[in-house]
């Protein structure tokens, strides 16, 4: 019985391939929880938002490699 | 004419005759010149080297107590003085082929060059091929013997002889976990094109590089009630203490550490250090939440959306790390957090 874990990332498509079972997917590469484009405090409140979204990942079952959104994501 | 090579020959106790059910439980023995297949693969060494003797071990003998099989080989290594040590082949026998494996790990070791030969999948190519031995891929049956002879010969003189080898596809071997530079002559960009031109046209092509596959790890059942749970952080960012004390590399990291941010609402710009080689640490400097997002979670701790975050972060650097570091890593970090009670884990990326 393993320990759910929940990868934060932008590179979701190595995460699949790798095999890891819950990704939540946003930030750039260089800072997974950061938003330095926006004023601090709007930062904090999306960090807060992301790390909501990595529970909500830790509280789903999944079967496979699953990929989690957080809202107005922006990929790299 | 070059000095001809001394050979020691491993097999497991079925190919070297003795049979029945005596035959798993051999141990260790010591035979001058070659026995069984041994002969084939003198034939096939043509001259160019000498079975000087045999060693022989049952399968299951060796699997109860292969640390003593190894203590009596290497003895016999010290003894016989090889300049090449041969196991096998193996084929798909499980037991013959992890024995295999593991003595020529052990002979490699000692700078003894070895060559063994088993079909891709026996358990003892996954387990050493990243450890990048040399294993002659073999049909899966004895079938194949004389050409895997014939093929180990081949490869065993070369090694001998500290002649230059050539690629797994020319040898014969398994692709062992190395990658070799080439300069080609033509561009990269000129391949890619070309190789992306045959692949539209449903021509066939030959990819320089293949894509390795990972284990399939069964998911972990979700936690029924976070506001309970015990949730711990554990990051490859490389995300330090100022100063980095426990020496993170900046790649190919074979150790990992861990730092306490108990009584800690956030992680304080300056106190800490961003040592991953493969990311541009600007903004995590400025704001370290921004990589190990402490400020956050400890706001869902606050708020019982979380029931506690573990008071220690782990660490380590994901950057150019070899698969089997990074294991054995992730393995003594689950073993922590098991330890301590984790229930959930949060793992930044980058």
């Amino acid at each position: 019985m393993g320990i759910p874990t929940v990868l934060a990332t932008c590179l979701y498509t190595v995460a699949t391939r790798v095999g890891a079972n819950r990704i939540v997917r946003g930030g750039r590469f260089h800072h997974p929880f950061g938003a330095p484009e926006k004023p601090q405090a709007e930062e904090y409140v999306w960090r807060r938002k992301f790390v909501e979204q990595t529970m909500h990942a830790l509280c789903t079952p999944v079967q496979q490699p699953t990929v989690f959104d957080v809202e107005d994501a922006v990929l790299v | 004419m070059a000095d001809v090579l001394r050979v020691v020959h491993y097999l497991n106790a079925f190919f070297g005759g003795v049979g029945g059910e005596a035959e798993a439980h051999t141990p260790v023995s010591v035979h001058p010149g070659a026995l069984g297949p041994g002969r084939l693969l003198e034939q096939a060494l043509a001259g160019q080297g000498q079975v000087v003797a045999t060693l022989m071990c049952g399968d299951g003998y060796f699997a109860d107590q292969e640390e003593a099989v190894v203590e009596h080989v290497q003895a016999h290594w010290q003894t016989l003085k090889p300049d090449v040590f041969i196991a096998g082949p193996a084929f798909r026998s499980g037991r013959y082929g992890l024995a295999c494996g593991r003595l020529c790990l052990e002979a490699e070791r000692l700078k003894i060059p070895a060559v063994t030969g088993m079909h891709v999948e026996n358990p003892g190519s996954d387990l050493y091929r990243p450890e990048h031995l040399y294993i002659i891929a073999t049909e899966a049956s004895a079938v194949g013997m004389r050409p895997a002879l014939e093929r180990m010969a081949a490869l065993a003189i070369k090694r001998g002889r500290c002649q230059p080898i050539g690629t797994a596809a020319e040898e014969g071997f398994l692709s062992r976990a190395v990658r070799r530079t080439v300069h080609t002559g033509t561009p990269a960009a000129i391949r890619a094109v070309d190789m992306a031109l045959k692949k539209w046209r449903g021509e066939p092509y030959i990819s320089e590089l293949t894509v390795e596959t990972f284990e399939v790890i069964p998911p972990a059942p979700p936690l029924s009630d976070p506001s309970k749970a015990l949730v711990a952080l554990v990051t490859e960012a490389g995300l330090v203490r100022k100063g980095n004390p426990d020496r993170l590399p900046a790649a190919a990291a074979t150790h990992w550490a861990s730092y306490h941010v108990g009584g800690m609402d956030r992680l304080v710009a300056g106190e800490w250090d961003a040592v991953h080689g493969g990311y541009d640490n600007t903004a995590a400097l400025q704001d370290p939440n921004r990589v190990v997002p402490l400020d956050a979670l400890r706001e869902l701790e606050r708020d019982g959306v979380i029931g506690k975050l573990l008071d220690d972060v782990f660490v380590t650097v994901g950057n150019m790390g070899s698969l089997n570091a990074m294991k054995r890593i992730g393995a003594e970090i689950a073993a922590m957090l098991v330890q301590r009670g984790v229930q959930a884990v949060v793992l930044p990326a980058t």
